[in-house]
């Protein structure tokens, strides 16, 4: 008996390269059009806000008329919003994973953390905004502030921070701390010395992408009350403000056409900013990646 | 005078300060980690509590068996859910139509035919795609999809299901076909090795080694974009309208239950209004939806995973 009939595999030999070959094509015809989607927003939007660009648009008060609306006060809210949930987010974040990757024992406790964490990263963002919205501005009569916002903001980004801090601090060797050790160190001291500074580019860069999240985000200061109409700046974090993306949605869902063109420009300002912010990101990876 | 080195260990030792800080410092850390569950706790309660004010107020069989959503009525307001919960099924399914073979064929792409340099440049880009702010995609639904939508088929309105409907899905296309290239490629080399060198095209090694086996990674990747889109906001609040409709229809506005906390929100429900306590009841059958789907993906990544 024959286990390979010679004349069949050569008669369909063709057929199988030709499937092959379409699908191939199929495949990298998918990932082209999500590539193009984003080429076409992009286009789109530089298209439409870039006449509006100018100095006077990041120096004017928000305003009834399209062509005086400018975006000072987001952009200086969303800069006072960083820095109420960049100290908040960070320190909740590093502090949990240093807790769990180095104090916690492997049992039910911790296990039950870190499920939790992963579900809570699942939350839509709005419920989020529900949350702030009983907590810290009705129960804790926070209103509707900067720190009632970076409040809300810190818990949303928190499980980001927390399983990028986790994993830079299990990316540092063992043979680094048995030597801290070995030299008589006590935990704390190992851990401060040695491992937190071993692990912050990859805790910088989970962070930083993390903020840039928290900047894009709208539903949740929807939610807890953050006005758009802002004719002043903040003076401390008490103060009520607004934020580049609140100014965007108020201006997109006006009728005016014009309107559309502002929302343009925003959104060039805010691109402008998470581009920013995620350079930085990309500079400290390959500046400090160490591989050990 | 120099001092030797047992002496100074000697010293050290004896600080009371340090032994108190080694003490205290797991203690301070727990606390801090506990930050996340009482995240959880509070979310869970928050919905809880002001969810049964609704209900003394609303009954709980109106609420999942009423087919009307009308809580702005001046007399005799309805909120009946199931309107919200059609919308945002309409927003779901298209999302998914879009997103599902595009992702998983970009996955496809990328884990089996792309070459390394390839690889280097699409997925980032894919990245940047996925770190796009949802404001931003629901602008682009909102004047260039809609629009677009609207040369072709003239009788869809500006507010519509299909436009946010397809943008929601480009949205969570990066998602899917990250983490489904994640599981394609955790699938051993050698298997892929036996099979080609068994005569079998790449299309043959990608559909009937690499799939099956990362089938239950994919499935995985696909809910939680299912619960991405789910929960998703500011598209839906701008371009998908604020009608809650009980209805089949995809041309005209429909309403999502984030929609409608959004719509509320915005407006100002006093505090203690039903309307007030109508978002929390609405969130929380948000909250209940996705959190099925997460423990859904949890559980089919977990349950039919092949080990190697």
């Amino acid at each position: 008996m024959r286990y390979i009939e010679q004349e069949k595999v050569v008669r369909r030999m063709n057929g199988r390269m030709v499937v092959n070959r379409v699908f191939q094509g199929l495949f990298m015809f998918a990932t082209a059009l999500a590539l193009l989607a984003l080429v076409i927003l992009l286009y789109r939007i530089v298209s439409q806000g870039a006449g509006h660009l100018s100095l006077d648009f990041l120096t004017n008060f928000a305003s009834r008329f399209p062509d005086q609306a400018g975006i000072k006060a987001a952009l200086v809210g969303s800069i006072w919003l960083m820095a109420v949930v960049a100290p908040t987010s960070i320190l909740l974040g590093v502090g949990s994973a240093i807790y769990l990757e180095e104090y916690a024992k492997k049992g039910r406790i911790t296990t039950f953390i870190q499920m939790n964490i992963s579900n809570l990263a699942g939350v839509p963002s709005v419920v989020f905004g529900l949350l702030g919205l009983t907590i810290f501005v009705r129960a804790l009569a926070l209103g509707n502030s900067i720190l009632a916002a970076g409040f809300t903001m810190s818990l949303l980004i928190l499980p980001v921070i927390i399983v990028a801090a986790q994993e830079a601090i299990r990316s540092v060797p063992g043979e680094l701390r048995d030597g801290s050790y070995g030299m008589g160190a006590t935990k704390w001291q190992t851990i401060v010395r040695i491992i937190l500074p071993a692990a912050i580019p990859g805790i910088l860069t989970g962070s930083i992408l993390a903020l840039s999240r928290a900047i894009g985000e709208t539903a949740p200061l929807i939610v807890v009350g953050i006005p758009v109409i802002i004719q002043f700046l903040p003076e401390g974090v008490m103060d009520t403000f607004t934020a580049l993306p609140m100014q965007i949605y108020d201006w997109s869902s006006r009728p005016q056409a014009e309107f559309q063109t502002v929302a343009a420009a925003g959104i060039i300002v805010l691109m402008v900013v998470l581009l920013f912010m995620n350079s930085i990101a990309v500079f400290i990876r390959n500046k400090f990646d160490k591989s050990y | 005078m120099r001092t030797s080195v047992q002496e100074l260990i000697a010293k050290s030792k004896d600080k009371k300060s340090k032994k108190i800080i080694e003490k205290l410092i797991p203690i301070l850390l727990f606390l801090i980690a506990s930050v996340s569950v009482l995240t959880t706790i509070g979310i869970v309660l928050t919905l809880i509590i002001e969810t049964v004010t609704f209900f003394t107020r609303v009954p709980l069989s109106d609420f999942i068996l009423g087919t009307t959503w009308l809580p702005f009525a001046n007399s005799g307001a309805q909120f009946g859910i199931w309107p919200l919960i059609v919308g945002t099924l309409k927003i779901t399914g298209i999302a998914i139509i879009v997103a599902v073979p595009i992702g998983i064929s970009a996955a496809i792409y990328l884990s089996e035919y792309a070459s390394d340099n390839v690889r280097r440049i699409v997925k980032p880009v894919l990245e940047v795609l996925a770190g796009v702010p949802t404001i931003v995609y629901g602008f682009f639904a909102l004047t260039f999809v809609t629009p677009v939508l609207q040369s072709f088929f003239p009788e869809i309105k500006i507010f519509n299901a299909i436009s946010p409907g397809i943008v929601v899905g480009i949205m969570i296309i990066p998602m899917i076909a990250s983490l489904s290239e994640d599981a394609m490629s955790s699938v051993p080399k050698s298997i892929r090795d036996g099979a080609l060198a068994m005569g079998s095209t790449k299309f043959e090694v990608a559909w009937k080694i690499t799939v099956p086996a990362a089938l239950s990674g994919i499935i995985a990747s696909v809910v939680l974009g299912l619960s991405r889109a789910i929960g998703e906001t500011m598209i839906v609040s701008l371009a998908a309208g604020s009608t809650p409709k009980f209805d089949g229809d995809f041309t005209g506005s429909i309403q999502t239950m984030t929609a409608y906390i959004v719509q509320v929100s915005k407006g100002d429900a006093g505090y203690g209004t039903t309307i007030y306590y109508s978002i929390y009841a609405v969130g929380f059958t948000l909250f209940l939806f996705t959190m099925a789907m997460n423990i859904l993906a949890g559980y089919m990544s977990k349950r039919f995973r092949e080990e190697y």
